[in-house]
């Protein structure tokens, strides 16, 4: 292992003038060598996706090379022309991206797109060797019934099936290295502990090194050998997964690694008396029919199949399950913002469902809802304070007692004086889901619906709103229904935890018992599939944390 | 600014602007600059352009060309202006309409713009100023009448766009009407691109105002451009002025409003401007 498959020395990125800084990546220095996986981690806005653009020589435009070299195989990548470029890219070093989707051509079979990037570098290769080869590839990635994969769509291919097809066309000319940005983020949380493995797997056979993008430390502790730590361009740390993970010396690094959120840490809760329930959900069902063309039959999608479950005042309870589980259709039936086929919502001792026009919106200020997508979620051309005043003013208040009101619930949720009266494109994403929630808090709830509410945060962000939320849990007396595809979430916030499969509500129970003991065989597989569950421990396997015992 | 700079970064932006701006300003200031009307025989007929008191020359009457453009540019933009203006009100309640409420409404109202699309749309405004009789009223309604269609279709689709966006739906959750979701929260941010096509529309309008001009069927109280080329058009080989003035000021101006309306569609266009700034 003398000489690195990849080494950047004093590597610096330039940004176009006018840019938050004038340098996406400072001065970093870092090695890959055969046969090991280098993570670097890293934040938003850190760089580490710089870099690896660097490494393909895919910089966007106004972005250049402004000093240090990258040197790939023995060659200098930040000298190379496009035509050498054209000709590391797949042979030296293959990419594999966050969104199987959009790096899929999705007019092309999957065969097909496995097929060009063999003939990219080897236009002679006869057809029945290409055929042949692509066959293995998909066999190498552990596709099932390869014959029908290759003929397929993109779009007719899951997302973990999709990234499948990416690492095949990664893997297709025996890289040297191979850089994986972000590869499982958009994934399921069972199909990312698929391709993590995979990665590993391939990585083993082909003594391959690998860059692996990422900002989750559960996914470094899953797989990575060595591990570099950047923020703001820099590199603060790197060394041994172990001791990084195990006793990080930056400061910087001790905060991402303690922020990763995990049962063991849980703050001290006492559990609510037990009281009538707030909100009863009864047989509710839910089924999508989509169209497929002309010709075929209408596919149904059953996102709620028959639910119960019930909130207590003050209690929170979290629905987890992978995406198409139905869990955000079930949030969006309490709001209204879809209409069940059938069942029953009784909240506070009246039948939601039954609910229209003037009487609904009355009702409709006790249950607010926190949305995944901060930048989504506001309007663009609405100053934030208005945004938040909007909400009392339709129920009556008088707009500067509104405005009043809106500026100290921003205080209170952490904002700065003068955000009020700011647009959101001001703001960060974190402070923007901040302003989301005193949105939502501005109209007194009983009941917050959180979708997703943390999930687009960096992990740093979304434990600063994630202990905001539980004070403000405790101020409010609010009950919360906490909808998260993240168990190591759910385990750090909620009483009770439900989990949903294809609809249905296949176990629920206190938050403790049910990550202690799961009963049920697919919540056992989503425990078992949390990255770096060894590592950071607490779910599954730890004892009941004391904090819970009391 | 970020939204004036985005405009000025289209060269073409600024061009458009300066033309747009002279063409305005002729028309505000016709009555300083020809005081004569312009259907006054001022002067023999047939004089060339750089004649005594004649810069541009006269007409097969005598008259004044040089007054004819100034006072065109009145009528040329007083139509584009209050049609498109017609049209977008129309357009916008309607593809609004359509857009919000969805189902049979949308289909009922989609099927009769479609009606007024699948009839060519010059034909239809001759048909309607042939049958109304020609004065500005008659012309503004036919250019509106065939102008509104795109404007509903835009206006509908970024409703349907915006319809179930998270801060919409925030805002329905929050207790607001659906009044004030459709003014305060979806109108304001289609406004975009209906301000680039509206400003296309003007030119449109103008062309389509020359055109029903030139066939006769202007107001025939107004000197207009188009008017001036139809007029002149059975002499153009012996006056060439006579048509070229006036067909050039139909160029300049309806160019002078595509470019801005070009550079507007950069500069409100958010993607493009959030790539620039990345």
């Amino acid at each position: 292992m003398s000489e690195p498959v990849l080494s950047i020395t004093d590597l610096s990125v330039s940004l176009p003038a006018g840019a938050d800084r004038a340098q996406a990546v400072s001065g970093v220095s870092l090695t890959v060598a055969a046969n090991e996986i280098v993570c670097l981690v890293g934040e938003s806005g850190s760089g580490k996706s710089m870099i690896a653009h660097t490494i393909l020589g895919l910089l966007p435009p106004g972005v250049a090379v402004a000093g240090g070299a990258v040197t790939l195989c023995g060659r200098d990548v930040a000298a190379a022309s496009e035509a050498e470029l054209r000709a590391i890219r797949g042979r030296d070093a293959a990419m594999i991206f966050q969104e199987p989707l959009s790096a899929l051509n999705p007019l092309k079979r999957a065969g097909e797109q496995i097929a060009e990037a063999i003939r990219v570098q080897a236009p002679a290769t006869p057809r029945a060797v290409v055929a042949a080869r692509v066959g293995a590839l998909i066999e190498a990635v552990g596709l099932p019934d390869p014959a029908r994969i290759r003929d397929s769509f993109p779009f007719a291919l899951s997302g973990g099936q999709r990234q499948r097809v990416m690492i095949a066309i990664a893997m297709a000319n025996n890289p040297a290295l191979l850089v994986a940005d972000e590869p499982t983020t958009a994934l399921d949380v069972t199909t990312q502990a698929q391709i993590l493995a995979l990665i590993r797997r391939l990585q083993g056979e082909r003594r391959m090194g690998v860059l692996l993008i990422t900002h989750d430390f559960g996914v470094v502790a899953e797989v990575a050998d060595r591990v570099v730590v950047m923020r703001d361009g820099r590199v603060v740390e790197q060394g041994s997964a172990e001791a990084v993970l195990t006793a990080p010396r930056d400061p910087y690094t001790r905060a991402l690694v303690a922020a990763v959120p995990h049962a063991g840490r849980r703050p001290a809760r006492a559990a609510p008396a037990a009281r009538p329930p707030l909100l009863e959900i009864e047989t509710l069902s839910k089924t999508f029919t989509l169209r497929q063309g002309w010709f075929r039959p209408p596919r149904q999608v059953v996102a709620a199949d028959a639910l119960s479950l019930t909130l207590a005042p003050g209690e929170t309870v979290a629905v987890v399950g992978e995406s198409g589980s139905g869990k955000s259709t079930l949030g969006q039936m309490i709001l209204r913002l879809a209409e069940p086929d059938s069942g029953r919502i009784i909240f506070d001792g009246q039948d939601l469902l039954a609910l229209r026009g003037e009487a609904l919106r009355a009702e409709r200020r006790r249950i607010q809802i926190v949305f995944q997508d901060p930048f989504a979620a506001l309007n663009p051309r609405q100053r934030v304070g208005d945004a938040i005043a909007r909400g009392p003013m339709a129920y009556g208040a008088p707009k500067d007692r509104a405005m009043a009101e809106a500026r100290a619930l921003l205080d209170r949720v952490g904002l700065k004086a003068g955000a009020a009266d700011r647009f959101p494109h001001e703001f960060s994403g974190g402070q923007r889901q901040r302003i989301c929630i005193a949105r939502a808090l501005a109209l007194k709830p009983r009941i917050l619906v959180a979708d997703e509410a943390v999930s687009a945060l960096d992990v740093s962000v979304q434990a600063r709103v994630l202990d905001l939320l539980a004070e403000l849990r405790a101020e409010y007396n609010l009950a919360m229904l906490f909808i998260t595809h993240d168990l190591r979430i759910a385990a750090r916030i909620a009483d009770r935890v439900a989990v949903m499969q294809r609809g249905r509500i296949v176990e629920a129970g206190p938050a403790e018992t049910l990550f202690a003991a799961p009963a049920h065989a697919y919540t056992r597989g989503l425990i078992a599939a949390i990255p770096g569950r060894r590592l950071f421990g607490g779910l599954g396997e730890a004892p009941v944390p004391e904090a819970l015992t009391a | 600014m970020g939204f004036v700079r985005a405009f000025l970064r289209n060269p073409g932006g600024p061009i458009g602007l300066v033309l747009l701006a002279a063409v305005v300003a002729v028309a505000l200031l016709a009555p300083l600059l020809a005081p004569v009307d312009p259907w006054e025989m001022v002067g023999a007929p047939f004089e060339p352009p750089l004649s005594p008191d004649l810069p541009l020359g006269s007409d097969t009457m005598g008259r004044d060309i040089a007054s004819g453009l100034a006072h065109g540019a009145r009528v040329s933009l007083a139509i584009g202006l209050s049609s498109t203006l017609a049209a977008l009100l129309v357009g916008v309640v309607i593809g609004a309409t359509a857009g919000w409420f969805g189902g049979l409404t949308d289909a009922v109202l989609m099927r009769v713009a479609e009606l007024f699309q699948t009839i060519p749309g010059f034909i239809l405004a001759v048909l309607l100023v042939a049958t109304l009789g020609p004065s500005l009223s008659h012309e503004i309604l036919a250019i509106a009448a065939i102008s509104w269609p795109p404007l509903a279709r835009l206006t509908r689709g970024e409703f349907l766009r915006l319809r179930n966006r998270d801060f919409v739906r925030a805002a329905a959750c929050q207790g607001e009407r659906p009044a004030a979701l459709v003014l305060r929260h979806i109108l304001p941010n289609a406004l975009a691109p209906l301000i680039v096509t509206g400003a296309l529309t003007v030119a449109t309008a103008i062309l389509i105002e020359s055109a029903l001009s030139f066939l006769g069927l202007g107001d025939p109280n107004l000197m207009s451009w188009g008017y001036m080329v139809g007029a002149a058009r059975t002499v153009i080989r012996q006056a060439w002025w006579m048509s070229v003035f006036p067909g050039a000021a139909i160029l300049v101006t309806v160019l002078a409003i595509n470019l801005v309306g070009e550079a507007l569609n950069d500069a409100l266009n958010p993607r493009l401007a959030r790539g620039s700034r990345a």
